[in-house]
């Protein structure tokens, strides 16, 4: 084989590993970042993160129970920007926007009745003009108080 | 030179977002991130990568977790029965991937509840039988010889307990979406899932329906069955999730014959404490009959499931 062609074999064997090792950091960045600032509120265990690049927005669907008290974090990797989210009903009434609190990566909260609830998060692009945006790892995580 | 540099760059990136999308953990929708946004836009990309974003929307379904789920029979009020826990001797009669994956969500939520229960003993025999589940999915160290120690050496202490429970759920989670198993990650939820269900039915029996705060958290899975159906349907192409969904759906026909009122919602945000309230009214109706109806369905959906 020439050096041509295993070069072009190890790159593309990189970047198809590539996105596999990233994911792993993902998790090392959930439970290493976003879990433990759940506390004191614990865990529920579920596991929610992708990578995201800027400009892109995820969704997360989720019932919510009455009287239990919960802890939602939205939190992003280092190099991406403050995390936007919020949190709608479903009449689409917006309850929490975090852009009204500083961005503020983690909402604090109680239902009086239990609702299913939809999370809204995007990662904003930079003011400046982008022509290769950042990816990180972007996770969404629930605690409740036992 | 420089304007080579550049698209070469942006070619690569966006071969990185393809093969990201190939691989991810989480599922797409088919929505555009432009349509329907809540945010206004911020900032400029080029048009050609907007477009590789707006291809879709990522679309995450949560349902609760075992431990969310035993927590919620707890503070329901409800007390422990352990006849109502799948034997761990059944662990050796589980040998394909649809039984290992349901029964390692199943003993995972009876680990939970014997958990919170401060059932030590129960506690450690269930955490072997999910650890055996795990196993039997390759799912390498969700919980490993290290976690067993530490379980060991700290039965007395329920927060530790928890906290390794959360562990080894999210690593077991990670890990089947880290590696494209998405459907099994999705069989293994819908698994804790009917088996909370089991045991909170059979904790109600024949006690009053009205009033009873086990019977609401049971109404309130109704909520959660189109989260559950379409966290399927995005694995419409394994058999196992789509045999699972026929399950969910045989529940959804007595889950429809109830029903549950909801009043707006309003948030109020206490400043001393920062914790908001989701402020809102609501009421359900079910009958003994509904009630006895789901309770049987689930048991039969449930004993299929375990043997």
């Amino acid at each position: 084989m020439t050096k041509k062609g295993l070069l072009f074999i190890s790159l593309f064997a990189f970047m198809l590993m590539l996105p596999v090792a990233m994911h792993g950091q993902c998790k090392q960045f959930a439970k290493k970042i976003c879990k433990v600032g759940l506390h004191p509120y614990q865990h529920d265990g579920n596991y929610h993160a992708a990578l995201l690049i800027e400009g892109e927005e995820a969704e997360l669907y989720k019932t919510f129970y009455s009287d239990t008290d919960y802890r939602i974090g939205v939190c992003g990797a280092s190099n991406l920007s403050d995390i936007e989210f919020k949190v709608v009903d479903s009449n689409g009434k917006v309850l929490y926007d975090n852009s009204l609190k500083d961005f503020e990566w983690k909402w604090d909260f109680k239902l009086e009745s239990s609702q299913q609830l939809k999370i809204v998060v995007r990662v904003p692009v930079p003011d400046a003009q982008v022509e290769e945006p950042s990816e990180g790892c972007v996770a969404i995580m629930f605690g409740f108080l036992d | 030179m420089n304007r080579n540099f550049r698209m070469t760059g942006r070619s690569i990136l966006l071969l990185l977002i393809f093969l990201g999308l190939l691989t991810d953990g989480c599922n797409r929708g088919a929505k555009s991130a432009g349509e329907n946004s809540e945010f206004e836009a911020t900032g400029t990309l080029d048009p050609e990568t907007q477009e590789q974003i707006n291809t879709a929307k990522r679309i995450f379904y949560s349902l609760p977790s075992p431990l969310e789920t035993a927590m919620l029979i707890k503070n329901a009020g409800a007390e422990y029965d352990e006849r109502l826990l799948n034997p761990v001797e059944n662990t050796s009669i589980y040998l394909t991937a649809k039984s290992r994956a349901l029964n390692l969500g199943i003993y995972s939520t009876d680990l939970s509840y014997a958990s919170l229960f401060d059932q030590t003993q129960a506690t450690l025999n269930y955490i072997e039988a999910a650890k055996a589940m795990a196993d039997g999915l390759n799912i390498l160290d969700a919980i490993d010889e290290e976690t067993m120690e530490r379980l060991e050496n700290n039965i007395n202490n329920r927060d530790v307990i928890i906290d390794i429970i959360s562990e080894t759920l999210m690593n077991s989670s990670s890990y089947l979406k880290e590696n494209g198993l998405e459907a099994t990650a999705a069989v293994v939820l819908v698994g804790g899932w009917m088996e909370g269900l089991y045991i909170a039915t059979n904790l109600v029996g024949e006690d009053q329906l009205e009033g009873n705060k086990l019977v609401e958290r049971i109404v309130d899975q109704k909520l959660s069955l189109d989260i559950i159906l379409n966290l399927l349907k995005q694995s419409s192409e394994d058999e196992d999730a789509l045999a699972v969904m026929d399950d969910v759906k045989e529940l959804k026909s007595i889950f429809d014959k109830i029903s549950i009122e909801q009043g707006e919602v309003t948030a109020v945000e206490d400043p001393e404490t920062n914790v908001t309230t989701l402020r809102s009214e609501s009421s359900m109706k079910i009958t003994r009959d509904v009630f006895n109806e789901l309770r049987i369905r689930v048991g039969k959906i449930r004993s299929r499931y375990i043997s």
